[in-house]
């Protein structure tokens, strides 16, 4: 249950960083989304998203900053068994459930939805 | 002239006062706004990663890829029925940065576009605004890990 809370806190509290870098720092939504893996990427670069997975569970892996945690994680585990050419082919290692299945659903969503308006 | 530059010299008098006015409450609202939406979906996440856990062979570390795909499927879902996207106009960035928010970007851009043909209308457009993310994410990534790669691999 304690998991849920900090979830919830956790994945809230990103979320209201991107609210702040959207209204305060007037981004656009792309710009913002891409701040925030390149954040990601960062902090698991330096070792700090690892433990926030450990203390947030799903208020971690859900936001969009996770996105760049998987990708430094895929590159870095292949790079440690192969050196610099396993960084290349492990970049999309851990993230490949969440790119292939958005272009998956989106694609076939495009085949059954009409536009809206 | 004068003329022209003494009003916008009073607009922007105006638009510096309507600004110290208008946004400090409107902030508060949208970071609340996101805070809860943002926090529900992942707390819905949570409970899809304990089910994963409790009801298949997942661990907590896999549980992570079939919770995301299920989250992004409900995304896509809510998008093609319309209802996503009036949520996001409520919710700002509690809906947008979650994983959520990416699949809405990539399966409202191939939606809206498939009048123009499934290979160059959903297929060029679907990555119109996922794209930039994937882009500057994989680049860093990249820079990231190759810096880490060589510091272990000539320090260690």
């Amino acid at each position: 249950m304690a998991m849920y809370l900090s979830a919830f806190i956790v994945g809230g509290l990103i979320c209201v960083i991107g609210q702040l870098l959207m209204d305060k720092a007037k981004l656009t939504p792309g710009h913002t989304l891409t701040a925030l893996v390149v954040i990601g990427a960062i902090l698991d670069g330096v070792g700090l998203y690892e433990p926030l997975i450990d203390f947030a569970g799903a208020g971690a892996t859900v936001p969009i900053t996770s996105f760049g945690n998987s990708l430094v994680h895929g590159a870095m585990a292949e790079g440690e068994q192969n050196g610099i050419v396993g960084v290349i082919t492990g970049i999309f290692e851990v993230t490949s459930a969440g790119i292939s299945s958005a272009i998956i659903f989106s694609f076939l969503a495009a085949l059954i939805f009409k536009p809206k308006g | 002239m004068k003329k022209a530059t003494q009003q916008t010299d009073q607009q922007r008098i105006y638009q510096e006062f309507a600004k110290k006015r208008e946004p400090s409450p409107s902030i508060w609202k949208n970071c609340l706004k996101a805070f809860i939406f943002g926090g529900l979906i992942c707390v819905i996440g949570q409970g899809l990663q304990n089910f994963f856990i409790y009801y298949f062979d997942f661990n907590e570390k896999t549980a992570g890829d079939p919770t995301v795909a299920v989250l992004i499927f409900i995304a896509v879902l809510l998008t093609g029925f319309g209802v996503y996207d009036k949520i996001a106009q409520f919710a700002g960035a509690g809906t947008a940065v979650p994983v959520t928010g990416f699949a809405n970007a990539m399966a409202s851009a191939a939606i809206d576009h498939r009048t123009e043909g499934y290979v160059l209308g959903v297929g060029g457009n679907m990555f119109k605004l996922a794209g930039p993310v994937i882009v500057f994410g994989t680049t860093a990534a990249f820079i990231i890990a190759l810096i880490k790669t060589i510091w272990i691999q000539w320090g260690g």
